[in-house]
């Protein structure tokens, strides 16, 4: 298992205070999920932990080791970009082939080709691709190593519900085999069917962090999204 | 580096900007030679096109480019590679991909018309590296302004202004002050103006393949130790070389600090 | 027998032979009409005495041909040369080969000669105590035909020379000037070719001289040019070749000199000129390629500039005529800069100076008003 640390962490954009005093420790493998209005800060602090964003104070670590001014930690982490967006030119087969020589390690392609549909594209090039089908390639490209951390921004954004059944179904073996998903969304149904653990976050702030469950006890409301209204309200 | 620039490289080569703007030179050149057999005369013609437009497409491409692969730049971030790595291997794939169309674009014509059976192949020569150096140089000035601005627009502006400024407002600065302080021996004060200015610099290495008569002509004894040996040219084409190596230190600097 | 015991023995009007072979002999003094002719190939070697010179002629109607000369001077003191001419006329000096010697052919109140077909070569490289190649002073009637001067001071040098001719030279590697007038008048030089000299020729306080079908190619350096022309009255100068010269002619102070039919191709400068240059005529020559094709140093201008061919016009030619509808002047805005401030040739070809010469055009303001073409042709000559 791997622990995925996070303490008192700020990040500012020039004068915007974004992250202000983050607290996280992703104690347990499993689905979480990062929730928020927007500019509330989740993508600064996905970023953070990919090392794109540099704090100003703060620390990250994963199973003790900092992370600051370190890179090869993330051969550990998977990522999903909200916004698929690709070299136009190159054909899927070149991106994937490019994406494995950089990360030095074969991916397990074959079932994610068939899940998501993308053998009749495989040596077409990105530009006509569909914007579906860029989201498979890069739901493909994430999913393509077995890695302790998952980091998943946005996962079923343009996709078909097939893709959708499919994508739910690759999330359920991960977490069954019990790796650290983390995932942001704005989509409910999705987070009541597949998450374990949610942390809301509002103005660079974690207003909640803790079992689906425990939010809904907390508001004692009777669905997810009425937890959220309130916690939005409180 | 490496892969990261192989794969830029290849997906620039085969994309529509490097493909016009290969064919842009080949036409420019096959017209130019169409006017005036004279393999010289088309030399001195592409003089002016170099230094112009290589430093224009290189500084408006780098950017364009640097801003529309930002999702990308993104995901490669995302992975267990350093960012310099990134950025250098980006920067090389496009500095390489627009000297090979223009190399080409401008090669091949000369090599239909016997470039390699005429007296100007060493002229030919210069011209094509000094186009290459320009790539280069305003290709890492594009990546340094866009590392510098989030905002499209300024990081724009930005480019076409450098460039503008590089090209001509300089000059025009330059020779004020040649003009103004006429009184005092200037000599010096020109060469190291035309060293900092990576435009006025290719100008200069090219010219002094050129035109060195007309420079020889001005009998200003530092002008003349300089124009009149080997040293010149090599200083000069050296100072390119650090005003390619800078921008790059610079990218890597400033790329290993920025968020993203 | 020493050439000079063959010289001493011989009987006026006699042809003496020398055969092939090396001959260590100098002060050969000839004080009779001879015919000096080399078989064979023989060569006569001054051994580089810094007092001695081989030749010299004393006499009327000598002829010296077919020997190869050398090894004579240098000398700081003495001119030394080769074959020297006393105050005699009608001496022939042909197809002979002069190597390392410091003045090749010296004629010094000479008359009616010809020298021909003879090939000079210097070996000096301080033009201090080199020697000219053929040097002639205060002559008359002489006609120099066919030479090859290379890396000597001068190339051919005349001073006080007059109704002269110099023909079918090649002068090169000099390293002062190919030719060299100086006082000389009434003289014409023609078809022949300068190159690669530390300057191409120089025609210096002369009246009357005619210059043509010469090529002026690859004299450039500091102060360099392909023809120079200082303090020069009446000439003429046309059917010229110049091209890659740091300035094709530079005129000083010279007046009354018809240029036409010249090729001004990829020089510096096409033509110079200085102050006080009145009533030349510049006509029907091409400007094609010179990073300038003309400058003027004076404001005041009373030469003509019309029926040319510049490549740089930019002219239209409604009618179809041949000539630009509008007249063209030749000196550019920049052009007019640098004539002020030399330094700004740094910034040749530059775009920010093909904008201020644009403007300039469209409004002149400071290039000269009368410096102006009135027929500018809108096509090449070919003569």
């Amino acid at each position: 298992m791997s622990k995925l640390v996070i303490r008192e962490l700020h990040k500012a954009f020039s004068k915007n205070q974004v992250l202000k005093g983050i607290d996280l420790d992703f104690s347990s493998n499993g689905i979480w999920t990062i929730l928020g209005p927007n500019a509330s800060g989740k993508t600064t602090l996905i970023k953070a932990i990919l090392g794109m964003v540099i704090p100003d104070s703060g620390n990250i670590s994963i199973n003790g080791e900092t992370i600051t001014n370190n890179w090869k930690y993330k051969d550990k982490i998977s990522y999903l970009p909200q916004i698929a967006h690709f070299p136009d030119n190159l054909t899927v087969n070149e991106l994937l082939k490019m994406i494995q020589e950089l990360r030095n390690r074969t991916g397990s392609l074959e079932s994610l080709i068939k899940e998501f549909d993308l053998k009749p594209f495989l040596n077409t090039k990105i530009d006509t691709l569909s914007g579906g089908t860029k989201q498979k390639l890069n739901l493909s490209i994430a999913l393509m190593y077995k890695n302790p951390i998952y980091l998943l921004d946005e996962p079923t954004v343009g996709l078909d519900p097939i893709a959708v059944i499919n994508l739910k179904k690759i999330l359920r073996k991960l977490k069954r085999e019990g790796k650290l998903i983390i995932i942001t969304t704005h989509i409910i149904p999705l987070v009541e069917e597949l998450t374990d653990k949610i942390i809301f976050l509002l103005e660079g702030k974690i207003k909640f962090c803790g079992l689906k469950a425990q939010l809904q006890q907390n508001y004692s409301s009777k669905s997810l999204e009425e937890s959220i209204a309130a916690l939005l309200q409180d | 580096m490496d892969k990261i620039f192989r794969y830029s490289f290849y997906d620039l080569i085969r994309g529509r900007w490097s493909i016009s703007y290969f064919l842009f030179y080949l036409i420019i050149t096959i017209v130019l030679f169409s006017f005036s057999n004279d393999v010289s005369m088309v030399v001195i013609s592409l003089l002016n096109i170099i230094i112009v437009l290589v430093p224009l497409v290189a500084i408006v491409f780098g950017i364009i480019y640097f801003y529309n692969s930002k999702e990308f730049t993104e995901l490669l971030l995302a992975q267990p590679i350093k960012r310099s790595r990134i950025f250098v291997g980006q920067f090389l794939g496009i500095a390489t991909s627009l000297s090979l169309a223009m190399l080409l674009g401008i090669g091949l014509p000369f090599i239909f018309y016997g470039i390699f059976i005429s007296s100007e192949i060493s002229n030919f020569i210069v011209i094509l590296l000094t186009g290459t150096c320009l790539n280069f140089i305003f290709v890492a000035l594009a990546f340094i302004i866009a590392l510098k601005n989030n905002n499209k627009i300024k990081g724009f502006g930005f480019a076409t202004l450098l460039w503008l400024f590089l090209a001509v407002i300089y000059d025009g600065i330059f020779l004020l002050l040649l003009i103004l302080f006429n009184a005092y021996p200037l000599e010096r004060l020109a060469l190291g103006l035309t060293l900092l200015n990576p435009i006025d610099l290719s100008r200069i290495l090219i010219i002094l393949k050129l035109d060195v008569s007309a420079l020889m002509g001005y009998t200003g004894a530092v002008f003349n130790s300089f124009f009149g040996n080997i040293g010149g040219i090599f200083l000069a084409a050296l100072s390119l070389i650090i005003w390619i190596t800078i921008p790059l230190f610079f990218i890597i600097n400033i790329s290993n600090k920025r968020d993203f | 027998m020493s050439i000079k015991d063959a010289v001493s023995t011989a009987r006026e009007g006699d042809q003496i032979i020398i055969d092939g072979g090396l001959y260590f002999e100098s002060n050969i003094t000839i004080d009779k009409k001879l015919h000096i002719i080399g078989k064979n190939n023989p060569i006569i070697d001054g051994s580089n005495s810094r007092t001695d010179e081989v030749f010299v002629i004393q006499a009327d109607s000598v002829i010296i041909e077919n020997l190869q000369i050398q090894n004579v001077g240098p000398s700081f003191v003495k001119d030394l040369a080769a074959i020297r001419v006393q105050r005699k006329q009608n001496f022939i000096i042909k197809n002979n080969t002069i190597v390392g010697t410091m003045f090749a052919i010296y004629l010094e109140y000479a008359e009616n000669g010809e020298v021909s077909r003879n090939t000079i070569t210097g070996t000096e490289s301080n033009v201090l105590s080199a020697g000219n190649g053929i040097h002639a002073w205060n002559c008359q009637a002489i006609d120099i035909v066919g030479n090859t001067v290379i890396n000597q001071r001068d190339g051919i040098y005349f001073e006080f020379v007059n109704d002269s001719r110099i023909t079918n030279n090649v002068c090169k590697d000099n390293l002062r000037y190919g030719l060299h007038f100086m006082f000389s008048n009434d003289d014409e030089y023609s078809n022949n070719i300068f190159t690669n000299n530390n300057a191409g020729v120089a025609v210096m306080f002369s009246k009357n001289i005619i210059m043509h079908d010469n090529k002026f190619f690859n004299n450039w350096g500091g102060s360099s040019y392909g023809l120079l022309l200082k303090e020069i009255y009446d000439a003429e100068i046309y059917d010229n070749y110049f091209n890659k010269n740091s300035i094709g002619i530079r005129v000083e102070g010279s007046s009354r000199i018809n240029y036409s039919n010249n090729d001004f191709i990829n020089n510096g400068w096409g033509i110079k000129i200085a102050g006080g240059c009145y009533d030349n005529n510049i006509t029907s020559n091409n400007f094609i390629s010179n990073a300038f094709d003309l400058s003027i140093e004076s404001t005041i201008n009373s030469n003509t500039f019309d029926g040319n061919y510049w490549s740089r016009n930019n002219g239209y030619d409604l009618n179809g005529d041949g000539i630009a509808d509008e007249p063209y002047r030749p000196v550019e805005l920049y052009n007019y800069i640098v004539t002020k401030t030399p330094e700004a040739t740094i910034l040749l070809r530059s775009i920010f100076l093909d904008i201020i010469n644009l403007s300039e055009k469209v409004t002149p303001i400071f290039t000269p008003h009368n410096v102006i073409d009135n027929t500018p042709l809108m096509n090449r000559l070919y003569f």
